[in-house]
Order: C-alpha cells, then structure tokens, then sequence
C-alpha cells in the first residue's frame, strides 16, 4: 500500500498529525499494532493543564489550550471538555511560598496565565477543601476532558477526511531504500515518503530502528475513579506538596490520580495495581477532603505511558533519517498537547519549519545517553 | 471469626463457602494445611445451601431434599480445622497470590501459599425491555428470599426464562401454595432435537431427568401450565411493574402482575479470576467465559485453582466432588502428599464426578439460549443497568467502529457503574458479536479493573498507614 | 408484593423505613424488610431518575443502594436489620459529604 505519510501509533498524537496533514491534502496511514487509543490516549485523566508545566513546554501548552477551547471547530465535537480552572493548593506557608516563587518565575518568562489567590478566594472557588490551607496557584481557564471521547473524535474526523487507519496492524521491519519508507506488517507492506513515530510507549524501538536510541521507559501511572456524588467541586485540584490530582467528572465520580506507577509486565501488556500507593493517594484526598473518607472506589486501572529521564516529550525530526519524525515519550502530560503537537509535525513535514520552540524536545538531546 | 483474628499468611485460601469452597476446606484441614475459608455471606452454604444452618425444618422440607444434602457440608466444615471468614468480600487477588479483602467493615491485606477460587455462578443477566423496574428480579433472588427468610410471592408471580431452576422455583412455589400466574418458558421447541443426541448418556444420570419430569407433572396436576415456545418479553409499568407481555403462537398476550421472575441460566461468577490474569475461554455450549483450568482446578497461574461452578456449570453435587480433588491437589503442591497419594485420594471422587456429569450435555443443548435472546435486544433496552445505556446506544457505539468490548465501554460508559460491569459484560460481547459478525473471543470482554467489589477511601488509606509517597 | 410465609416470626426488631416504623424479622436483611414494607422502589438513579428496586438479592447487581443509618450506598441485601436503624431510599446519587 502506497500513501504519503505513514503514521506508527493511532493514540491523539497520531490522529492530531493525520488530521493536520489531512487537511492540507496529504494522505496518511495510522498503523496501530492495538485498537486506537487503547493505552494512554484512551485511559489518561484528561486533564487540560498549561498550570505547573516545564518552561519548554509552556509555549505549546499556551498554543494547545487555544485549540482546546475551540475544539469542535478542529473535530467536530467538544470532546467533554470543561474549563473550570486547575488549582495548586498551598497547605501551609512553606508550599505557599514556592508557589508564589513558580508565579514570579513564569510571570518573568513573559506568561500571565498563572496566578496566585489568597485563602479567600480559594475558599470561594473551592469551598469543599478542608479548612486552613494558605492560597493556591491557578489557570482558571484550564481543565479537563474524556480521554477515549477525545480520541474518537479525532479518530471521526481524521478517518472522514479519507486518512485510513489499520488497527491490529503490528509493525514488525522498517526499511528504507531510495523510494521511501518500507513498513512490513504481518498482513502486507506499506511504502510512503514520509515517517512518523507516534508510537507512545513502543516508540523506543523504532527509535532505535532509525539508529537514534532513547532512554524512554514505559510506565503505567494509576488511576481510581469512585461512585457518584452529589456536584460539590469545580476545578481539578492538585497540591503543591503533595503528588495529586483530583476532579469530579462531568457525571459525578472523583477521578483521583497521584502519579504512582502499577507494577508493569510491559511484555504481556499488562498492570498489576500497587495498592500501597494507592493507599498513599487515598491518604492525600482524604487529607485534603476528610468528608470523603467514605466515598467508595469503584474501579482503578493503570494505561501504559511513555516516559523520559527530564519528563519532556520527544518533538523532532530525526536526527539520523530523512522524512522521519518523532512524538512520543510525553511522561503523563501529553493529552493536553496532543492538538498543538499535531500541527507542529504537519508543519514540519510539508513546509519543513513551526513558528513554535521545539528545541528542547529534539532526540538529539539523548544522543550522550545511550 | 472476625477481621483481628486474621493471619497474614495462610498455606491455603479458599474464597467461597459453597459446595466446592466447603467440601476443599474441609479435605484440606484434614491433610493439616493452615486453612482459611472466606465468604461473602453471613452463614455457610453458598447460594445452593443458603441459610441452611438456620432454616425451620418445615421451610427445609418444602425446598425438597437436594437442598438439604448441605446440611452435611456445612456441619462438616464447622468441625474441621478451618478458620471461616463470614461477611469478607474479597476485592483484588493478585498473581503472586496477595488477596484484598474487606472483613466486615475492615480491609485486610492477606497472602497464601495456594489459593481455591470458589466463587460459584450468577445469573446469566439477560436484558430485555423493562427488566430494571422494580417488581422485575431474578428468579434467584426469589429463591433466596424463600431460603432466608421464608418469603413468597404475595398476589401471585408470573416466572418467565429457560432452565431448570426456573422449574424448580414453581415447584417449590406450589408447594408453598404462591398462586403462579403463568410459567412462561422461552426454552424455544428447536431444542428438543438439540438435545435428543445427548438423551442416551442423560440416562445415566437419569434421576436428574425424573426430578425433573416429576416436578413438570406436579406443576401440571395443580393446573399451573407452562406456555412453551414464548418470545418478545416486556415488562411494563411507570413506577414499578404493572404488567408483562409476551409473544405466543405468534399473538401478543398481556398478564397484569406486580411480581416477574426471570430466569435463563446460570453462568461462572469469573471476576476474581479474571482480575488475577488467569485466561479465559469461551466455551459455545454453555455461553459462557470459563476460566481455564486442568483436571486439577490448576488456572493459568501457578498457585490459583479454580473449582466449581466458577470454571463452569456442573452443578452443587460436581462442586463436591472438584472441590475434594482440588483441595488434594493443593495439598500435593505444598508437598504434603505425595502424586500417587493424590491420584489414589481421588479415585472416588473423580469416579462420581464423572458419573454427575452425564446430564450436563443434555441440560446444556435442551436450555441454550437463543442468540437473538443474547445478542439482539430492541433499542430501547437497557443493558448496562448502573450507567443506563440501552441497546440502542452501544449499536450506536459498533456503527462509528467500536468494534470491541472494551472501545463500547469506555464510548459509551456500559459496564462502569458499581456492579463493575457483572450485569453487562456477557450481553455487550453478545451484542457486540451480533452486529459485528465477530466470534465473541474476538470481541472480548471487559478488562479487569479492581477492586472487584468496592471499598472506601478510608478502609484503603488504612490498609498502609506507614506508606509514603 | 411479597409476604412471610410464618405471619409471626419469632422475634421481631423494629425499624424505619423512610420514616416509617417497620416490624422486621430479626435476621433478615434490609432488602427483604424493604421488599416486604410495600415501599416500591429503593432508589432513583442518578442518571435518570429511574426507579429501582432489589434485583438479585446475592450481592452481585449493585442495584439495591441505600442510605442506612445515614450512610448511602450500602447494598441493603448484604446488610441485616437490627433494632432501630433507620433505612431510607436513595435518591441518585448518595450524599457522603455531611
């Protein structure tokens, strides 16, 4: 099969690369060795957070939440998404302390989106949160969205565009020869000019393939959700001290998530959850929320994410090969990315250039490491 | 016993009081393992025996005399050496063999050397329209209000399904003098021939097929007659159920009732085997996921066996017997017995065993469900109870390429309500199955997501209070 | 909808049900009670509004949710009655936070 632009992964970064490409007239195929989003772009948090980001990340994370807020102009639907404001609470005046040094640091940068709020304020926004915290750190247009509505949303409109996308379709060989790029999977071979590695947490190896090894390792942060609740919070809160993040979704249920990893068979694709952790995550909410000591957990899982060593996703041609191109290793924060990062590979692929920093997530930076 | 008399390691954990859970328990006191046994319910018997330590001897003698064999297990188990775990709901079981488990109101975290799954079967949940109102339960249910608390059916019942336990409760509804509006059997005629092949071994085991036909004539002669060959079951109300209607000879019938019991089959209860990882197989003849296992309840995980009718229905006297040999198998694994030892052990067991088995192909063809009954409910069917989501909305789901049972879930929310999808895993594949022409291996079911009952935030948080971030 | 088949059970405990004093059986579960008080439904849903009611009484079904003694969500055919609780429908989704 002949195309221009062979994607490997059909999460968001793929779709959001096909859908970019797509609209300006190139022909993609999604390869995906699963079902699309089966892993982390289906079963994230959804969080749409530029709040707390890394420096480097900033200007796409600024980029990316315009495209959010605009969302079912680019896919035809909202995604779920609600704008309700992130909030980094400060339990005592040491927290508040580095919260308000964070603020300083990004006002310095020349950005405006987060602000520090007194316990008043916060009280007012947050009236459920246990008493004497100090203030917080907040983007108050930031939010959150379904994850799995995301991708099927970005899958619609990409596929409605005339992009295929072959679930079940395992890479195994990568060549490339004079006439392009050669991917052979069990069924057949496909050949098109163009590469692109949206693989997630299996873009190491072709990585490797392409002769740029990476340090990426895969990893799978664990997520609880709990029974139904009467609305009593807005905005997804996290803790300046704590490792948090904690929303009521659209229907009522707390998504809590605390950046603690399942044991993983990355091999058998599965995840075993580490209830010691969980208990950690459990301890923080209700530190924070002691009226929810007895709110159930239904359901916990674990998706497989994509990690490296500076948690900063790899964004970038390869530094080995021509016509191939990378996105991958997001570290958990991806989901709200996925829009900006679409549009910076289809520019980088048709007009070779993007008006946004993607310096700082080059491969090359790993080029010592291996 | 109580949640602080709780070791953190036993050489065995039974999960299940049931036949199976009951007859291991007490064939592994014997040979001297560290037992413990833990139920989900407050007394001993599973659901077959229930309540059966307690029940009137009157009430006892109504439920016929099957019911009363448990009697003997459960007082056998009493004085035997095992540490028994009422009102512990088991959450999470892991390969390495660490168990979750909520006793009483306390969450423990427990480990075992080898662990016996006996967690029997649920009712197959077969949507249909109008099964979520109140006044609609299983047939089950009804059962075991009779059972525990000797509670029947006030202004008659009208019972409707397929299989013998829907027989059984009319028969034991008679006898209680329950005024039976109408037995609706949806057992459709086609199945008579499917089971004519396996008839001739069926008369091995002919005194299930007497039972049965005793309790046909005994309904008959107290002229309460099943309306064979039904189809197209409603159950309507607006605030509870008002009336049920079905299709007969190709007219629509009405009966106004407040009280519908269905019933269509029993399937393996496979939640905690399937949280552990063990694999699963479809098996066509009895339409169910059962988890597999070898002539020694061995699953796919060393260290985890699987008895009962958990591995798939063959009933409480089969339950005896694997649980027997699975307890020895246990036993032999921690060195206790010698393989020889066990195979002699088991002779007996493994001999009736196989005679117990004789009727289940017959039982099995004569009781198959329909697949349009499975896998094509109208639209306006709610499959998945907890999140509401109708039949209608998961085809939605399939037409735009959710071609699996998990992409249905996580599009449509089915499945992630508190039953933690118990209610409408099975019908999702079928339905999923039926509109895509896949095989139901293919489409799949539900990936596990623990814990696989639920449990609070506090009674997790206090499971490890010394744990750090 | 149902009824006891011993009209006079041995021992009796007393306790409410939306309110309403309701003699139990000592022994028996909330479900029955509720089923035997005529009470109808035993929750709306959270989604809908629906009605709902006990459905299969073994644990398995989550749909007999209730608030007991205060507490929501509890599935009221694995809770037995005692003397002086107090159990009441749930409407969606229950409320832990007060």
């Amino acid at each position: 099969m002949n195309t221009d632009v062979l994607i490997i992964g059909g999460g968001l970064m793929g779709f959001s690369t096909a859908l970019q490409l797509a609209k300006r007239g190139a022909r993609c195929i999604i390869l995906d060795k699963d079902s699309p989003g089966r892993h982390a772009s289906g079963v994230n948090a959804g969080g749409l957070r530029r709040l707390n980001r890394n420096p480097a990340e900033i200007p796409l994370s600024i980029a990316s939440a315009e495209m959010w807020h605009d969302i079912a102009s680019l896919v035809d639907s909202d995604c779920d998404t609600r704008f309700p404001g992130q909030i980094r609470v400060a339990e005592n005046q040491q927290d508040m302390l580095a919260l308000e040094q964070r603020a300083a640091m990004v006002r310095d940068l020349g950005y405006d989106h987060e602000e520090i709020i007194d316990r008043l304020e916060l009280y007012k926004l947050v009236p459920a949160l246990m008493p004497e915290c100090e203030g917080a750190l907040i983007c108050r247009s930031d939010g959150y969205g379904r994850p799995f509505h995301a991708l099927d949303a970005f899958r619609r409109k990409t596929c409605s565009l005339g992009v295929e996308c072959h679930d079940s379709t395992r890479v195994d060989q990568i060549d490339h020869d004079h006439k392009g790029w050669r991917l052979i999977t069990p069924k057949s071979e496909y050949r098109a000019p163009v590469l692109v590695n949206c693989a997630g947490a299996w873009a190491g190896p072709i990585a490797a393939t392409l002769g740029e090894p990476v340090p990426l390792k895969a990893g799978a942060p664990m997520l609880m959700i709990t029974e139904r609740l009467p609305r009593f919070i807005e905005p997804v809160i996290g803790a300046a001290s704590r490792k948090l993040s904690f929303k009521q979704m659209q229907n009522g249920t707390l998504l809590i998530g605390g950046a603690h990893m399942a044991e993983l068979d990355f091999k058998r694709q599965s995840t075993e959850m580490n209830w010691a952790k969980l208990a950690v995550s459990a301890q923080t909410v209700m530190a924070l929320f002691p009226q929810l000591k007895n709110v159930r957990i239904v359901r916990t899982w674990a998706g497989i994410e994509a990690f490296m060593p500076d948690h900063l996703p790899v964004i970038s041609r390869s530094s080995t090969s021509p016509h191939a191109y990378h996105a991958f290793g997001f570290s958990a924060h991806g989901f709200q990315m996925s829009p900006i990062v679409g549009k910076i590979l289809s520019q980088l692929i048709l007009d070779d250039q993007t008006e946004l920093p993607i310096e700082p997530f080059d491969i090359k930076r790993f080029r010592n490491d291996m | 016993m109580s949640a602080a008399e709780l070791k953190s390691h036993y050489s065995l954990v039974i999960i299940g009081a049931g036949p199976a859970g009951l007859c291991a328990a007490v064939a592994a006191a014997e040979h001297g393992l560290d037992v413990a046994l833990l139920d989900d319910q407050r007394a001993p018997g599973g659901q077959i025996y229930r309540a059966i330590e307690s029940i009137p001897t009157e009430r006892a003698r109504l439920l016929g005399s099957e019911y009363q064999r448990g009697d003997k297990m459960v007082s056998a188990m009493r004085n035997a050496d095992v540490e028994y775990y009422p009102d512990t709901q088991v959450w999470s079981l892991s390969r390495e063999r660490e168990i979750g488990l909520l006793c009483g109101r306390t969450a423990a975290m427990i480990s075992a050397d080898q662990v016996i799954l006996a967690g029997g079967a649920i009712e197959r949940p077969l949507p249909f329209p109008g099964w979520t109102l109140p006044g609609v339960m299983n047939a089950g249910a009804g059962q075991i209000l009779f059972k525990s608390q000797g509670i029947v059916p006030a202004d008659g019942v009208v019972l409707a399904g397929s299989g013998p336990l829907l027989l059984l409760l009319a028969w034991q509804y008679m006898h209680a003098g329950v005024q039976i509006e109408a037995l609706l059997d949806f057992t459709p005629m086609r199945n008579h021939l499917r089971a004519m092949p396996y008839l001739p071994r069926a008369l091995l085991a002919h005194h299930y097929l007497l039972n049965g036909l005793k309790y046909k004539m005994d309904l008959k002669r107290a002229g309460i007659s099943t309306v064979q060959n039904v189809s197209n079951l409603r159950a309507k109300g607006e605030k509870s159920l008002e009336s049920v209607s079905y299709i007969h000879s190709g007219q629509q019938q009405t009966i106004e009732t407040d009280l519908l019991l269905t019933h269509f089959g029993i399937i393996p209860h496979i939640q905690l085997a399937q949280a552990a990882g063990c694999r699963h197989n479809w098996d066509k003849r009895q339409q169910c996921w059962r988890p597999q296992v070898d002539d020694w309840g061995n699953s796919s995980i060393d260290g985890i066996l699987i008895v009962g009718d958990g591995v798939g229905i063959g009933g409480a006297r089969t339950a005896e017997h694997a649980g027997r040999l699975t307890a020895l198998q246990a036993v032999h694994k921690l060195g206790r017995i010698a393989r020889h030892e066990r195979d002699r052990l088991a002779r007996d067991d493994r001999k009736w065993m196989r005679d117990e088995q004789h009727i289940r192909p017959f039982l099995e063809a004569f009781f198959h469900i329909p697949a349009k009954l499975l896998g094509a409910p109208a639209d306006d069917t709610v499959v998945c109870r907890c999140e509401e989501v109708t039949a209608g909305a998961i085809r939605k789901a399939i037409s735009v390429g959710h071609d699996d049972s998990n992409q249905v879930k996580f599009l449509t929310r089915c499945g992630m309500g508190p039953c933690q999808g118990r209610q409408c895993a099975e019908s999702v594949a079928h339905i999923v199955a039926t509109a895509t022409g896949k095989s139901l291996p293919q489409v799949g079911l539900y990936r596990a997501r623990p814990p696989a009952s639920p449990l609070t935030l506090e009674q997790l948080a206090r499971l490890f209070p010394d744990e750090k971030e | 909808m149902f009824k006891r088949l011993d009209s006079h059970p041995e021992k009796c405990v007393t306790i409410t049900i939306d309110g309403k004093p309701f003699e139990a059986a000592a022994g028996e579960t909330v479900a029955a009670a509720v089923l035997l008080s005529g009470i109808g439904y035993t929750r709306t849903t959270p989604v809908s509004d629906a009605p709902r009611a006990p459905f299969c009484l073994m644990g398995v079904c989550y749909e007999c949710l209730m608030v007991i003694d205060g507490q929501p969500n509890r599935r009221a055919c694995q809770e037995y009655v005692v003397e002086g609780m107090r159990i009441e429908r749930q409407h969606g989704a229950g409320d832990l936070s007060e």
